[in-house]
């Protein structure tokens, strides 16, 4: 009975082959459009994650300066300093952590014989590589002998060696950075453009005591960057880190913090969220599309079961019960959800590959997406299907039969 | 022994404000190997007693024992489970399913019989045989002529062997030469044993048959044995 139906189904789709074409479109489009907005969604998630895990994951960044209680905010670095024994008082002191790195930063120029760049110069402890998540090339990084001895010695990323060495092979050579000779003794490996479209190469790290005291002539710091150990306990190392550095700025109960601590992991879980929410924005719009195609298939049930009132009559006079009528219009509907399913899913994955192509946006085809719409594509057949069925099944025999 | 029974039917339906008697306190008993015609005027009650014979309808009061058995307590199941054992259905506009073949139109019952495909095939290509259409089991309803779809019919009709054939105008859209052809094949029936009853308003067609039962405003006004 059931293959005999499957087997009705399919004929008479065919028979009626612009019609049914037109209704599987609708259920094609919806499902094509589900996968295809859901792709989209994941790839920015995707996305989104790559670029904050290539910042370094599980940062704490803590810059001086915080918020006021009345909203006005003071520039970061200026007011109270963080120094160096608050860095080492971290480590000391705070739980859960696997590196902090105290950095100071400046704008120099940077000259090798005839060429010459401007690049962001940091300061800072060799861990730093660690935390961002950077490679060493070639040679090696500056060492704690080095931040003791305030060492001219510095490590460049690759767009520094680009601009400056043209000729490559630049470990060993010197470069002027504002005019001070430095000694080039690592190269690191190549890490693209961060989320904002910064050059994450365009980098020159020298030790922290160096930049300090031979190239700024300063104390303070203007940033310690921590890295947590693991995601659960970034928070209570955030809060291990305020109170401890309220106390030893002598920040009175109630004052405000002098200073700031940005958490990236949070960071990251909002723009997780909101990426959460576009995926599911994006999935629910193109989920009504799929539900006007389910609308379509309602509608052409409803004119196939008018157009064969007279079929049903005669199948109910040779003995054909409810479930029987049911059951052959039920499936022809599941027919059309499923082929529709299939093909929908098919274009989908298609059009997410496509569009990564030509538009260049990361999609992630997701296997999860495919069943849920396919399943949902059969389950909108069945339930658009099941209103014309029964009116199929509950027609009186004797008017169908003289339906004209 | 009687195949039909039916004891004081009454059918009344609602048409607007007035009701209306199709069947007004009907008692007829038919035997079994009986060939019997139900005639009389449009209007006069022979289409709904038609339909009350063969389990497409039910009586607002009365008994109706088909076969031995009540029928009135049927639910719509039952009444479709019993048209398909013991009912074989010939119509005026032959009620064939155009996209299906001949084979496939007559083994249709048998579908809802539960009869498995191979044994359908091989029941419907015989019937066929056994009323002349044995070479045109592929051809499709539209492409016959309207005795030959008579016969598909009524093939369809005999392939669940069932108690009795109900025949409703069978020649009403035929050609004389067609009708006569068709009469042929339910008198030879009969003859086999088939109980057989035929609505029909054509006075030669029911002249045809041995028991003519006259109807008007719904009332067996004269019962005819010939």
């Amino acid at each position: 009975m059931f293959a005999e139906s499957v087997k009705m189904a399919i004929d008479g789709m065919i028979t009626n082959k612009m019609r049914t074409f037109l209704t599987l479109l609708g259920i094609i489009i919806g499902v094509a459009a589900v996968i295809a907005m859901i792709s989209l969604g994941m790839g920015v998630k995707a996305q989104i994650k790559e670029n904050i895990s290539s910042l370094g994951s599980n940062l704490l960044i803590i810059s001086p300066g915080g918020r006021t209680s009345s909203g006005a905010r003071l520039a970061s670095g200026t007011g109270v300093r963080l120094t160096y024994d608050d860095a080492k008082a971290i480590e000391k002191n705070v739980n859960g952590i696997e590196y902090v790195a105290p950095s100071v930063s400046s704008s120099y120029q940077l000259v090798v014989g005839n060429q010459n760049w401007t690049a962001n110069v940091e300061g800072t402890t060799p861990n730093v590589i660690d935390i961002r998540s950077f490679k060493i090339e070639e040679g090696r990084m500056f060492t704690d002998k080095d931040l003791d001895s305030r060492a001219r010695v510095a490590v460049i990323g690759q767009t520094i060696v680009d601009n400056l060495f043209p000729d490559g092979d630049p470990v060993g050579k010197i470069v002027r950075i504002n005019k001070a000779p430095f000694k080039v003794v690592g190269i690191l490996g190549v890490k693209g453009q961060s989320a904002n479209g910064q050059d994450q190469d365009d980098v020159v790290y020298i030790p922290l005591t160096t930049a300090q005291q031979r190239m700024m002539g300063i104390t303070y710091l203007n940033r310690i960057t921590v890295q947590a150990q693991n995601e659960d306990v970034i928070n209570e190392a955030q809060a291990d880190i305020e109170t401890l550095l309220r106390n030893r700025h002598k920040v009175k109960d109630g004052g405000d913090d002098d200073f700031t601590v940005r958490n990236l992991a949070a960071l990251m879980d909002t723009m997780m969220e909101t990426a959460n929410t576009i995926t599911l924005l994006l999935g629910n719009i193109a989920a009504i599309s799929l539900l006007v195609g389910g609308i379509g298939i309602m509608n052409i049930m409803l004119v196939s079961v008018t157009e064969r009132t007279r079929e049903i009559g005669i199948r109910k006079a040779l003995g054909a019960t409810y479930n029987n009528i049911l059951l052959q219009f039920l499936i022809e509907a599941m027919v059309i959800g499923v082929v529709g399913g299939i093909l929908g899913t098919v274009l989908g994955v298609g059009a997410s590959y496509a569009l990564s192509y030509f538009s260049g946006w990361k999609t992630v085809v997701s296997v999860v997406a495919i069943f849920v719409a396919v399943i949902f594509s059969i389950g909108i057949g069945l339930f658009f299907g099941i209103y014309p069925a029964r009116k199929a099944a509950l027609l009186d025999p004797i008017d169908a039969l003289r339906y004209e | 022994m009687a195949v039909i029974e039916l004891k004081d039917i009454v059918k009344t339906y609602q048409m607007g404000d007035s009701i209306v008697h199709a069947l007004d306190h009907v008692t007829v008993d038919i035997g079994v190997g009986e060939f019997t015609s139900i005639v009389g005027p449009s209007g006069s009650g022979k289409s709904t007693m038609m339909n009350i014979i063969g389990c497409l309808d039910r009586p607002t009061s009365g008994q109706y024992f088909l076969d031995g058995k009540e029928i009135g307590g049927y639910d719509d199941d039952e009444l479709a489970k019993t048209r398909n054992q013991k009912i074989g259905f010939v119509f005026q506009n032959f009620n064939l399913l155009p996209r299906l073949s001949a084979l496939l139109n007559v083994a249709l019952p048998l579908v809802y019989a539960g009869v498995p495909e191979p044994e359908r095939l091989k029941r419907a290509q015989e019937i066929l045989a056994s009323v002349g259409l044995g070479d045109r089991v592929h051809h499709k309803p539209t492409e016959m002529s309207g005795g030959q779809r008579q016969r598909v019919a009524i093939a369809r009709a005999l392939i669940n062997q069932p108690a009795i054939i109900m025949a409703d105008e069978p020649t009403g859209n035929l050609d004389t030469k067609s009708s006569y052809e068709i009469m042929d094949i339910f008198r030879s029936l009969n003859d086999d044993g088939k109980t057989v009853v035929m609505v029909t308003h054509e006075p030669d067609i029911a002249e045809m048959t041995k028991r003519i039962i006259h109807m008007r405003d719904g009332k067996v006004v004269q019962d005819e044995w010939r």
